[in-house]
């Protein structure tokens, strides 16, 4: 029996809920202006021109350099966060809550810091140079962008899988051992199968992440899709040729979306069993212990050394006078626009999910495949799309508050599906079943058994989408109201301008604000797993 | 939760509301840190408030052509003729006294726009791995042997792409497609603008760039031993263009005057004197203490190939051009 057929047992109603249909609506609606949009703007090719457009060469060349990057930084990622997650959840290791923090705050280092930092390695300021009196070749293109990518987004596969191993039931794993089965076996046979879902998840999330990033790629000189887009708009003011490359974009999410499903259909995770999953006994690391510590140093050296050490490189150039107001006003502003947008893709994101489990269907799956649409779309045509909107439709929304947070909700809400899914697989509808047989209504035990429980993971998402929001800067730049500032737009600013002393310390500024955040994450997420195994 | 929700609510309807005044709305493609202190001073002295978007220059070109007739922006200030000239259709006309303040050699004729400084191209070197007499004389001869792979460029660039109208309109879209080819052939490597052409040379990846003349002060100016040198090409050689930056009054604005009263600040001896002083760029009218790290303006116009600054607009043969030999 598959786990979307037990599902639909629990809900019972062939219908689903107004309660579950209209936030999914909106979600589909919102997602669908940005296609709409490129639809519109596609169309204004002339048809002579259209042949040459959608079969330029270039475009063949542009999409095998995003497979290629999308390869990279999956491989990489997996190869930095697979081992991490495994040592932070069924190791003896100490200090398990310090590593967590440290594998995950590389979140909030923006991506273009990334990319300076790891030009900046083998560059004239760089550590080889300044401490080792070498230089050394300078990276860039495919290997540099996709190192500076898994950098940075390896902490989201690491979050995923961390509280996959946590909600695992050990039991398992124990009857393997128990029949002489070998550590290695048991990992093949047992856990990785139950861990595909949750890498599969965070694969399509990177990966959707990485063909629409521009910051990092710009840098590194590796000429993919989005940079392609961002060329068209910026560097040729041409948003028919641009719209046409952002379709292409989709469709290759499209087929994305396509094989995830492929490859995690008719998987189950919740416990059959009587009685409560326990806690996992520790494996001894034993004299592997030095193995395990070399490796989280070398993690953290790149993820999160060589970012600082250049932004301490910048700052010995002199730092300007630090205008502590202006820093202040400008991190609260951020904080008042990106949490009301975190709690706001929450609410969205919760009845989707439970919709997609639940009642799956045809509307669901397209309302889903439509969130993820909204989040590949590259940022840059999203708020474009907004702009062409606002003015059209309602023109008094336009450059305000509301617009801002409505295009980051929508571009971000597919970020929270993961932490939700998991979380409600994990629990199951063992509890809920009980409560209907107790005459309970379908929503009502909804609320009152998983609800609660899915209180960790919805904040643990719910930050998450924050972090993202704090780093953001396309749609900031083209939707912020008149006067409103974020830290990341401020960092950019100077770095554009060549003025890498003054940007220093806002850069170091956002990573030290979203680490506060981070941290709660872990709080939040190693938890949730917890509680839901119990 | 609740309370951060209200806060933000506060902050939506406080912001909104505090708009009646007194204001002009400049999109801004000059970045915030160089010019924030322009705009207080502007602030003060006429009691306008200014709400600035800062943003790329094509980016916001962009969203103006985006926004059309809705456009809330009264004033566009640009880094480029480039973007200039491919917005003029959304500019109102200038009163012709605006651009009668300024130099001969900088106003716009069309009266859509007027130029608030100007900026010239130049080469920069490696001073660690080039020596002086390998030092290109012309831009042709960064297409021989010896420059093969040390060369960088953007060609997404406003200055840049400023600079190939000018090469055509002087020598025949021909000779420039020719050029450009060669380039290619000969590894000059793509750069996203002109500050990391600067980081790329310092970087060690490559040896020479062909960027505006401003942003090496920067640099230098906080670090000595910086290892990046600047230099000109051969008096008249196209390499060492004239080119502005300027404003221009958005057709869909319905506050004209205060736009304009922003335009006529920036052309003020004061404002001008910062935008020199502070940007390391030239000034575009006369009286104005020149920046003393520049080449001063007449030695400049000597070298300079005479190019006239309004037909830097016509963009979109450029583009073609740039698109055809695949670096669009």
């Amino acid at each position: 029996m598959t786990v979307l057929a037990t599902f639909t047992r629990a809900g019972r109603t062939p219908r689903p809920p107004l309660l579950l249909v209209v936030p999914a609506l909106v979600v589909g609606i919102g997602t669908l202006l940005p296609v709409f949009y490129l639809l519109m703007r596609a169309l204004d090719a002339d048809a002579s021109q259209l042949g040459e457009i959608v079969f330029r060469q270039r475009n063949l060349f542009l999409l095998l350099n995003t497979l290629k990057l999308v390869a990279v930084v999956l491989t990489l990622g997996t190869l930095f966060a697979l081992p991490a997650a495994w040592l932070v959840t069924r190791t003896d290791i100490r200090f398990k809550g310090l590593l967590s923090f440290l594998m995950a705050l590389p979140l909030a280092v923006p991506g273009y810091v990334m990319a300076y930092a790891l030009l900046g390695l083998s560059g004239y300021y760089g550590f080889a140079r300044q401490w080792a009196g070498i230089s050394l070749p300078p990276l860039h293109g495919l290997w540099g962008a996709g190192l500076a990518l898994s950098l940075y987004t390896f902490p989201y596969l690491f979050l995923n899988l961390r509280a996959a191993f946590l909600g695992m039931d050990p039991a398992l794993e124990e009857s393997a051992q128990s029949l002489g089965k070998s550590r290695l076996v048991i990992f093949r046979h047992i856990v990785l199968p139950q861990l595909w879902p949750a890498m599969v998840a965070s694969w399509l999330i990177v990966g959707l992440y990485v063909i629409g990033d521009f910051g990092a790629i710009a840098l590194m000189r590796y000429e993919v899709f989005s940079y392609a887009i961002f060329t068209q708009y910026s560097g040729a003011f041409d948003r028919t040729y641009a719209a046409w490359l952002s379709l292409m974009l989709l469709a290759l999410t499209v087929v994305a979306l396509s094989a995830q499903r492929a490859v995690t259909r008719n998987r189950r995770f919740a416990r059959t069993g009587t009685g409560s999953a326990r806690i996992t006994r520790p494996i001894g690391l034993g004299r592997w212990h030095l193995a395990a510590w070399a490796f989280f140093a070398l993690v953290v050296l790149c993820s999160l050394g060589l970012p600082l050490m250049v932004l301490g490189h910048w700052m010995r150039l002199g730092v300007p006078e630090a205008d502590w107001a202006h820093l202040g006003r400008t991190a609260l502003g951020t904080f008042l626009t990106a949490g009301p947008t975190a709690i706001l893709t929450m609410v969205l994101a919760v009845p989707v999910v439970v919709l997609t489990l639940r009642h799956p269907g045809p509307f669901a799956s397209l309302i889903e495949r439509l969130a993820f649409m909204g989040y590949a779309t590259p940022a840059l045509a999203f708020a474009l799309a907004m702009v062409a909107f606002a003015l059209r439709t309602a023109p008094f929304l336009y450059q305000s508050y509301a617009l801002l947070m409505f295009a980051y909700v929508m571009s971000f809400v597919a970020l929270a599906f993961g932490p939700l899914r998991l979380a409600l697989l994990q629990i199951g509808t063992k509890q809920e079943e009980a409560a209907r047989a107790l005459g309970v209504s379908p929503t009502a035990a909804f609320m009152r058994v998983v609800l609660p429980r899915l209180r960790r993971p919805m904040v643990a998402g719910s930050l998450l989408v924050f972090i993202m929001v704090v780093k953001e800067l396309p749609i900031t730049y083209l939707l912020a109201p008149m006067g409103y500032s974020t830290l990341a737009m401020n960092v950019f600013s100077r770095t554009n301008e060549g003025m890498m002393g003054d940007a220093a310390p806002l850069a170091l500024s956002i990573i030290l604000f979203s680490s506060l955040f981070v941290g709660l994450i872990l709080k939040y997420e190693g938890s949730a797993a917890r509680a839901a195994g119990k | 939760m609740k309370k951060t929700l209200l806060a933000g609510l506060g902050l939506v309807l406080g912001l909104t509301s505090f708009a009646a005044a007194e204001t002009v709305t400049i999109y801004s493609g000059r970045g915030e840190a160089l010019i924030a202190p322009l705009i207080k001073q502007f602030e003060a002295e006429t009691g306008v408030t200014a709400e600035v978007r800062y943003g790329g220059t094509s980016e916001l070109a962009t969203l103006l052509l985006e926004e059309g007739a809705k456009s809330p922006a009264d004033v566009f200030w640009a880094q480029d003729a480039g973007a200039l000239g491919a917005l003029s259709s959304a500019f109102a006309d200038l009163p012709a006294e605006v651009n009668e303040t300024v130099l001969d050699a900088f106003r716009n004729d069309a009266n859509k726009w007027v130029a608030t400084s100007g900026r010239t191209r130049v080469l920069v070197y490696s001073t660690e791995r080039v020596k002086d007499d390998d030092l290109p004389k012309n831009i042709a001869d960064l297409t021989d042997e010896k420059y093969k792979g040390r060369v960088a460029w953007a060609p997404t660039n406003g200055g840049f792409q400023a600079f190939v109208t000018a090469f055509r309109l002087t020598k025949g879209d021909e000779t420039v497609k020719a050029w450009l080819k060669a380039m290619i052939a000969n590894e000059a490597k793509v750069y996203r603008n002109n500050g990391t052409q600067i980081d790329a040379i310092a970087n060690g990846e490559v040896d020479f760039g062909l960027i505006n003349n401003y942003y090496l002060g920067r640099y230098t100016a906080r670090d000595a031993e910086f290892p990046v040198g600047q230099t000109t090409f051969a008096a008249g050689d196209i390499g060492n263009l004239v080119l502005v930056a300027g404003a221009g009054i958005v057709e869909a604005s319905d506050n004209k005057e205060n736009a304009r009263k922003f335009i006529d600040f920036l052309l003020s001896p004061a404002a001008q004197q910062f935008i020199t002083l502070q940007g390391y760029e030239y000034p575009v009218r006369t009286g104005i203490i020149p920046h003393a790290t520049l080449e001063p303006l007449e030695a400049v116009n000597e070298i300079s190939p005479k190019v006239d600054t309004n037909t830097l607009g016509d963009l979109e043969a450029t583009l073609n051009l740039l698109r055809e030999v695949g670096l669009l």
